[in-house]
């Protein structure tokens, strides 16, 4: 039988879908703990070292820069050029009426990757040498309250479908801007995920 | 399916943003210091809101043009479903088939989802349970995929800017239709799944 708890909650894991409690095991590399009550992923086993986290979003920063700073669709229509980045795609809905939408693009598709991507960095390089960094429950909060507002993924979909929509009309290019996109959506599937909350018992941050 | 203990029974309950497990009567998490709830409060009540909602703005978004488009000289104004028809009749059965999941199946399966969650909530049905759970988690999944018809509007817009030759302008539909996704994103986020499984139990607060 379970013993009863007491202050160590690290022995425990509750289910956050159906309030299911276990007594926390070790996971080896690849396996992972599902719920039996409800099916749910409990939790996973880590796949990225710290040091590996920490590169990574260090790749995904520079990797934000070029999607940003470069163009990632390029149209010729007659002689004519047009090119679209990332943040000109925003300024379209800001538009009149509509200017409220461009904020919620704005936040899905470049600001939210952004903060997401900085405060990683804060954290980990940090964690790297040992170091619980300064204002780390602020940021590991809001790490938590910006991943369903980021939308990466969805973008690239859209860039996709946006190509291949002008493509009957017009010259077609991808742009330099499309490839670091690409890149940067695994890196955030990598860095980004709940896995991140790792760092609270690695760190040892002390319950007050 | 029994046998397995609930969080209440020790006491104990679960800090959403950082997984500390918490006294039952604390209101702050003590690791992370975000507000701690046994369940989120008024998840019914706030869901059905956002739900409906969401369901309001849906009927504008649908009816009301997304884009306008000048394409020498001649003009028109496509709504969500005529861009999906335009694409269907242009040959391009994959990119119809794709916005319209976005943009028609997948709004639709989260009203349906979202309403049955919270008619069986409310009624404390034991039915299907672990499906249910399923099911939500399969939701919170894909809804904001809905976004993709937004996205592609605000890119084509800002690419098709050739003045006298051919422009494309956003329509007030797609602020319409970007509120039904935060909306039914909202309604996902404040329901409460664990309150399928209080079904098995009296009343947890």
């Amino acid at each position: 039988m379970i013993a009863e708890p007491h202050s160590h909650g690290d022995q425990w894991i509750i289910c956050e879908h159906c309030d299911s409690v276990y007594e926390s095991m070790p996971l080896n590399k690849g396996e992972a703990a599902y719920c039996l009550r409800c099916a749910a992923i409990l939790r996973r086993s880590h796949r990225l070292t710290l040091e590996q986290l920490l590169a990574l979003s260090i790749a995904a920063c520079i990797l934000f820069i070029f999607a940003n700073v470069f163009p990632v669709i390029t149209i010729s229509m007659q002689g004519l050029h047009n090119e679209v980045t990332l943040w000109g795609s925003v300024q379209a809905l800001a538009q009149g009426q509509i200017t409220l939408i461009a904020l919620v693009a704005g936040l899905a598709i470049i600001l939210a990757p952004a903060l997401q991507i900085a405060l990683l960095f804060w954290v980990l390089a940090h964690a790297h040498r040992g170091e619980i960094a300064p204002g780390f429950k602020m940021c590991m909060r809001t790490l938590e309250h910006l991943r369903p507002w980021s939308m990466l993924e969805v973008c690239l979909l859209g860039i996709l479908v946006a190509i291949v929509k002008l493509a009957g009309m017009l010259d077609v290019h991808a742009g330099v801007g499309l490839w670091a996109m690409a890149m940067l959506m695994v890196l955030i599937l990598l860095i980004a995920g709940k896995d991140i909350r790792r760092l609270w018992d690695e760190l040892g941050v002390q319950p007050e | 399916m029994n046998g397995i203990p609930y969080a209440r029974e020790y006491k104990i309950t679960l800090c959403h943003v950082c997984s500390y497990v918490c006294a039952e009567e604390a209101h702050e998490c003590p690791r992370c210091n975000s507000p701690v709830h046994r369940r989120k409060p008024n998840s019914l009540t706030r869901t059905w809101a956002f739900l409906i909602a969401g369901l309001i703005f849906y009927i504008p978004a649908n009816l009301l043009p997304v884009m306008y488009t000048t394409m020498l000289g001649s003009s028109s104004e496509n709504t969500i479903m005529s861009g999906v028809i335009e694409f269907a009749e242009s040959g391009s059965w994959d990119i119809a088939i794709l916005i319209f999941i976005a943009s028609v199946v997948v709004p639709c399966i989260k009203f349906l989802v979202l309403g049955l969650m919270l008619v069986t909530c409310q009624r404390r049905s034991t039915w299907a349970m672990r499906e249910r759970s399923r099911l939500f988690r399969f939701i919170e999944l894909i809804g904001y995929w809905s976004m993709l018809d937004v996205l592609v509007v605000a890119l084509v817009a800002a690419l098709v800017q050739f003045r006298g030759l051919s422009t494309i302008e956003p329509r007030l539909g797609i602020l319409f239709f970007g509120l039904v996704v935060v909306m039914t994103m909202l309604a996902a986020m404040t329901f409460d799944p664990r309150l399928i499984w209080d079904a098995e139990v009296e009343d947890v607060r």
